[in-house]
């Protein structure tokens, strides 16, 4: 039915929030990004400087490393671990929908949650190189969490046990609706379990892969409360990403027109993986 | 749906296959272990006296069980200059969780129903930009944010963060709503209209009635954001308004002299729980609602 005066006038409200608090808000820190801005918002304009000085910061650099290494490993061991869980449990197994709980219930954890509880699991004093200290294996250490370098793996794993089921569940939605036609086929010309699952099966999940890692890329660009709750961004600042040097020199060093710069690269990276994914996606739906 | 796993039917299962069965399931139940490490070394050890913490480890069960750690956790932590412990906090999350669920799932039936049944020009472009704020990093609206909140007096209010939590929730519900209302039986809005129903008829006698499943989901999954939500809450929220997480982080990371660990935990799984509740209450509906936002199907 062609929309007349009030289906307009309903949608309005939101079309006119999103429209002034998301692409208005990101307009005006675009803006305040060329400005001198520092503890307030300073109209006087400066051209790139921001942008050059913070490419010219060893702290954004590390953010940025950071960035790739969490990423990189998030999203392959995730989406790896993910589809893995998601094809064992495919097997038919029993008490299927307890071991999917198990597997999906850190999914319903605040970042902040999982950040304290993985905290004290890497402590030394007290966590798993206690523990196995303790089992008779003294010489055993791992101190991720206290070297600068090496913290930001304890990101990566505490993400990983976040999400891995979130993945997976996504997968085993994506297995479940796999046309049957072809897997028959090739069961009947003799082909093995794995071989189907390698050259039928996973071939179909494609899609399922795509909105996965779109997903998983946005996640981790945003990925924030987590480095908060279970480093802090340290020891020194080793495991900053980005977001915590956005928060950091906005909000704490008073360097707005730095920060405001830093958070529009975020929004080009995600921006660079999700329109083209978007554009597609509502292409795609069709109503009736 | 596809029949893909092969030992489960044939009269004659073969040795292997008995192997293949039982080495699944030992992989399965290991890492079914790993994933319930975390929750069980909180549980056990925010059981525990703090001495036994230091001298005893995280795996075993508590010698002496004490109750302490909760009571601590709940009524009297130290959490920024106050000694109240988490139960204000708790309370706030809840003032903003609850108005904001309602709200926003009532947006996104709206909209949904807006965007599926009405057409007019742009509609798809509407759609696309309000999806697109889902994946937006908001770190980039934080600045513009925190000023338009001071102007309209809601800085550190419950009340701005509610309206925060509203606005970028938008793109969410209205994602569900419109998916779940671009599947519905077109004649049975066609014939309501007939029957002369007019925009608001339509929405509350025939669509909303049909709408629970995606009511549910979409009350889980923002409540589950909402709840667990932090950057908006740091940023926004005065010590009167700070939501859970932004106590639970501050009394973890912040407090000085003795780590109180079994305080710690006791207070991370109270932040939990909710959620927790709410996931294995619904869990059918929590992995729908997970996956509607990104598989269809």
């Amino acid at each position: 039915m062609k929309a007349g005066f009030l289906p307009k006038l309903l949608l309005s409200p939101s079309v006119l929030l999103v429209l002034a608090c998301v692409y208005g808000f990101i307009a005006y820190t675009v803006y305040l990004s060329f400005t001198a801005s520092q503890m307030l918002p300073n109209y006087e304009w400066v051209g790139l400087t921001n942008y050059k000085i913070l490419l010219g910061l060893q702290n954004w650099w590390i953010s940025v490393n950071n960035l790739w290494i969490f990423a990189l490993l998030y999203i392959v061991i995730s989406m790896g671990l993910g589809l893995f869980l998601a094809i064992l449990i495919d097997q038919k197994i029993r008490a299927e929908s307890v071991v999917r709980s198990i597997f999906l219930y850190p999914m319903a954890l605040s970042f902040i949650v999982v950040g304290t509880a993985w905290k004290w699991l890497f402590d030394p004093g007290v966590g798993f190189e206690h523990v196995i200290r303790q089992l008779g294996f003294t010489s055993f250490s791992l101190r991720w969490v206290t070297e600068s370098h090496l913290a930001i793996y304890c990101i990566v794993v505490a993400a990983i046990w976040q999400t891995t089921g979130f993945v997976m569940a996504m997968f085993l939605a994506g297995l479940r609706g796999i046309d049957a036609e072809p897997v028959n086929a090739a069961r009947i010309d003799g082909a093995r379990t794995w071989q189907i699952y390698v050259h039928v099966i996973i071939p179909q999940l494609a899609p399922v892969f795509a909105s996965a890692f779109v997903v998983l890329v946005t996640m981790a660009i945003k990925s924030y409360d987590l480095v908060v709750a279970l480093t802090s961004g340290g020891p020194a600042n080793g495991s900053w990403l980005p977001s915590v040097f956005m928060y950091q020199y906005t909000f704490t060093r008073s360097e707005m027109g730095v920060g405001s710069a830093s958070s529009v690269l975020m929004l080009l990276a995600v921006g660079l993986f999700v329109l083209p994914y978007l554009l597609s996606e509502v292409r795609r739906v069709k109503y009736g | 749906m596809a029949d893909v796993a092969l030992p489960s039917q044939g009269t004659h299962v073969s040795a292997g296959l008995r192997v293949g069965r039982v080495a699944l399931y030992a992989v399965l139940g290991f890492m079914a272990l790993l994933f319930l490490i975390p929750l069980y070394v909180m549980l056990v050890n925010a059981f525990k006296p703090l001495s036994e913490i230091e001298t005893g480890n995280l795996i075993t069960l508590p010698s002496h069980w004490t109750l302490q750690p909760w009571l601590t956790a709940w009524g009297t932590a130290q959490i920024g200059v106050s000694a109240h412990g988490l139960k204000p906090y708790f309370l706030n999350s809840f003032l903003i969780a609850i108005p904001a669920v309602i709200i926003s799932t009532l947006i996104g039936a709206l909209n949904g129903y807006i965007l599926t049944q009405y057409k007019f020009r742009g509609a798809n472009l509407v759609y696309a930009a309000l999806l697109f704020a889902v994946f937006i990093p908001f770190q980039i609206v934080l600045i513009p944010m925190a000023r338009l909140l001071g102007m309209m007096d809601l800085s550190g209010t419950i009340k701005g963060l509610i309206f925060v939590n509203v606005v970028y929730g938008i793109g969410f519900v209205t994602l569900f709503f419109r998916n779940y209302y671009a599947a519905f039986p077109h004649e049975l809005v066609r014939s309501a209209r007939m029957d002369g129903a007019g925009f608001f008829g339509v929405l509350w006698r025939i669509l909303l009635p049909n709408s629970a499943p995606i009511i549910v989901v979409t009350v889980i999954w923002q409540f589950t954001n909402i709840w667990n939500e932090f950057l908006f809450g740091s940023t926004f929220s005065s010590y009167s308004s700070s939501p859970l997480t932004v106590a639970l982080n501050n009394l973890v990371n912040s407090s000085m002299g003795v780590k109180e660990y079994n305080v710690y935990f006791a207070a991370a799984i109270i932040a939990a729980v909710p959620t927790l509740i709410v996931y294995l209450l619904s869990g059918k509906y929590f992995v729908r609602g997970l996956m509607a936002g990104s598989v269809k199907g």
